[in-house]
């Protein structure tokens, strides 16, 4: 550790990152409104794609309220040092949320007609046309849907839209309390923020712990209505954190590289590293125990969807899966001194990004545009376009608070002589 | 000839102790071991201890634990006695997962135990051995090996200037709880 560092060090936003970030913007505009001129399977696609990205964009921002929270309630010193990152995630989740709403809003009123599997047309929306299609849960309507019927009391428009506005809300506020109460801090010092930190994190765990996987339940597995695995919310779960995790350890190694966090050592790298290898593993864990039970029981209707996932369009992807966010970081990352590689960490991640990317389009992909998939402009210029306007946000975020480093806060000492 | 075997140095400061190696560092006087009644960050790099290999160990007892039960039922449920459970086919993978998984993490931690205390001697009934016994309550300890290491005054010397608070010439290397 330096005996000397300079916390009234701010981070700067311009140059080379903001005009990138601005360009992948303009870059995912042109995708989607390419996505909507090319018409035909091409908006499906372009729907599917703008509801992948924004679920994954709110999921890091969520990841960031959730790291900071844990580790408030843990009392853990080790990330006090680069805890502005997850902050900045946080504060970022609102303007998320707000996305994720407009596109399912779109999705949700826009239809297109189908032929249904009984040679019959219908009208339905691009996205949650499995339970959102309309006259699905009307009795004694053509389109009426007895399995789908059933589970109206949970899928519906009001239920739906009430209960994103709610968990999404509460989150934001969750998140912006906590980056309040740390800049708040800087300011006046003492203990009352971090007391107030870890009063406002114990609520927010109890709460997320419990509407997590429901949000998920509603947002994702619901494309595929008439499936449900109650799996499915800690799968996401894990997936959430895991790409969440490896997006906060490469801002921070990026950031690092540019001459910021001179503070931060391998030994903060080493425990992102440990948390990054054991949740792949827990998610590997979960997504394991989804398809085993499936596989194991064979009932018909829980089996479709791997039926689905194992059409040959799908099916190498449904392993590569697999290898990209279990194999690679397990063999990448288990040894100690992998950990502590700059490089290897951050190649580590960017594999996690994309993997986790993936993993979310095979949750999504397989049962909206079916075997019209494709990897190309939509794929491609969509993601870019998230990932500009999320780096925007957070470094525009980063940049306004008024140190990198939370330089009151009450373990930062202990952070800064962290050592494993 | 003195029979004296170890000389050690008691502290009840850890950074007078860290004061300690240091200096006998400084004077080239090679230190046999150090006994910390709790974990200091950063003492390993300074004595220059070699990385632990427990973790190879480790490796190995989880191969050797997947290995045995991959076996253990590839032999009875595939190979000696097939039976039909659920219509699935009697080599299936996903099957195999589970319990290949658990003996990994069974073997992985039986065996690092066992590793631990055959490199420590500690075995379950045996009492343990130490140079001092306040080394496990609130002294800080170095010990070097009197042999070689003369004149035995300079190197109490070198502890007393340190703050060792108290300094042992011991004939014997260890003191039994016993």
């Amino acid at each position: 550790m330096k005996t000397h560092n300079n916390f009234e060090e701010r981070f700067e936003f311009a140059g080379t990152a903001k005009t990138l970030s601005l360009v992948a913007i303009v870059i995912g505009v042109v995708a989607i409104a390419l996505g909507f001129v090319f018409g035909g399977e091409h908006v499906q696609r372009t729907y599917s794609n703008l509801l992948l990205m924004s679920y994954y964009f709110v999921c890091v921002c969520i990841a960031g309220v959730f790291f900071c929270a844990y580790q408030y309630v843990a009392q853990a010193a080790w990330s006090a040092s680069f805890i502005r990152i997850p902050q900045a995630f946080a504060k970022v989740l609102p303007y998320a949320s707000i996305i994720l709403l407009l596109v399912v809003t779109a999705g949700l009123l826009q239809t297109h007609e189908v032929l249904e599997e009984n040679g019959k047309k219908e009208m339905v929306p691009y996205l949650y046309a499995h339970w959102a299609a309309h006259g699905i849960t009307t009795p004694g309507s053509e389109n009426y849907d007895a399995t789908i019927a059933g589970k109206s009391a949970f899928l519906n428009i009001p239920f739906f839209y009430s209960f994103l506005v709610i968990v999404l809300g509460a989150y934001s506020y969750f998140g912006r309390a906590l980056a309040n109460a740390s800049e708040n801090e800087d300011e006046i010092g003492g203990m009352s923020n971090y007391n107030k930190s870890f009063k406002l994190s114990a609520i927010f765990l109890t709460i997320f712990g419990f509407t997590f996987p429901i949000f998920a339940f509603g947002t994702i597995m619901s494309l595929e209505a008439h499936w449900f695995s109650t799996m499915f919310g800690w799968y996401n779960l894990a997936a959430m954190h895991v790409s969440g995790l490896a997006i906060i350890a490469l801002t921070l190694i990026l950031l690092m590289k540019k001459g910021y966090f001179s503070w931060v050592t391998e030994n903060h790298l080493h425990d992102l590293g440990k948390l990054i290898f054991g949740f792949s593993i827990f998610w590997t864990y979960v997504w394991f125990s989804q398809f085993f039970l499936t596989w194991y029981a064979n009932m018909p209707e829980e089996s479709v969807y791997f039926y689905k996932r194992w059409e040959p369009e799908y099916k190498w992807l449904f392993w590569f899966n697999i290898v990209i966010n279990f194999v690679a970081p397990l063999l990448l990352l288990m040894s100690r001194d992998a950990k502590r590689l700059i490089n290897r960490m951050m190649w580590v991640c960017i594999i996690l990004i994309a993997g986790h990317w993936l993993d979310y389009y095979l949750m999504i992909m397989p049962g909206t545009v079916e075997s019209h998939r494709g990897f190309a402009v939509e794929e491609i210029g969509i993601f870019l376009g998230f990932a500009g306007l999320f780096t925007f946000l957070m470094l525009t975020q980063l940049s306004k608070v008024s140190s990198l480093v939370p330089k009151k806060h009450p373990f930062l000492d202990e952070s800064l002589h962290h050592h494993i | 000839m003195s029979k004296t075997k170890f000389i050690l140095g008691l502290f009840d400061d850890p950074d007078d102790m860290m004061h300690g190696i240091e200096k006998l560092q400084k004077n080239s006087i090679p230190i046999y071991d150090v006994y910390s009644p709790m974990p200091i960050h950063g003492i390993e790099d300074k004595l220059g201890v070699k990385e632990s290999r427990l973790g190879y160990a480790a490796f190995c007892f989880g191969c050797l634990g997947a290995c045995v039960i991959f076996s253990i039922v590839y032999y009875t449920l595939v190979h000696d006695w097939p039976m039909n459970i659920g219509g699935k086919p009697n080599f299936a993978m996903p099957n195999f997962v589970p319990f290949t998984f658990e003996w990994t993490i069974l073997f992985t931690a039986f065996g690092m135990t066992f590793t631990f205390f055959a490199a420590t001697h500690l075995f379950p009934g045996r009492a343990p051995r130490v140079m001092d016994l306040r080394a496990t309550d609130d002294r800080f300890v170095i010990a070097v090996d009197a042999k070689g290491n003369i004149p035995h005054d300079d190197i109490t010397n070198l502890l007393k200037e340190a703050g060792a608070v108290e300094v042992k010439h011991n004939d014997r290397k260890y003191v039994s709880y016993e």
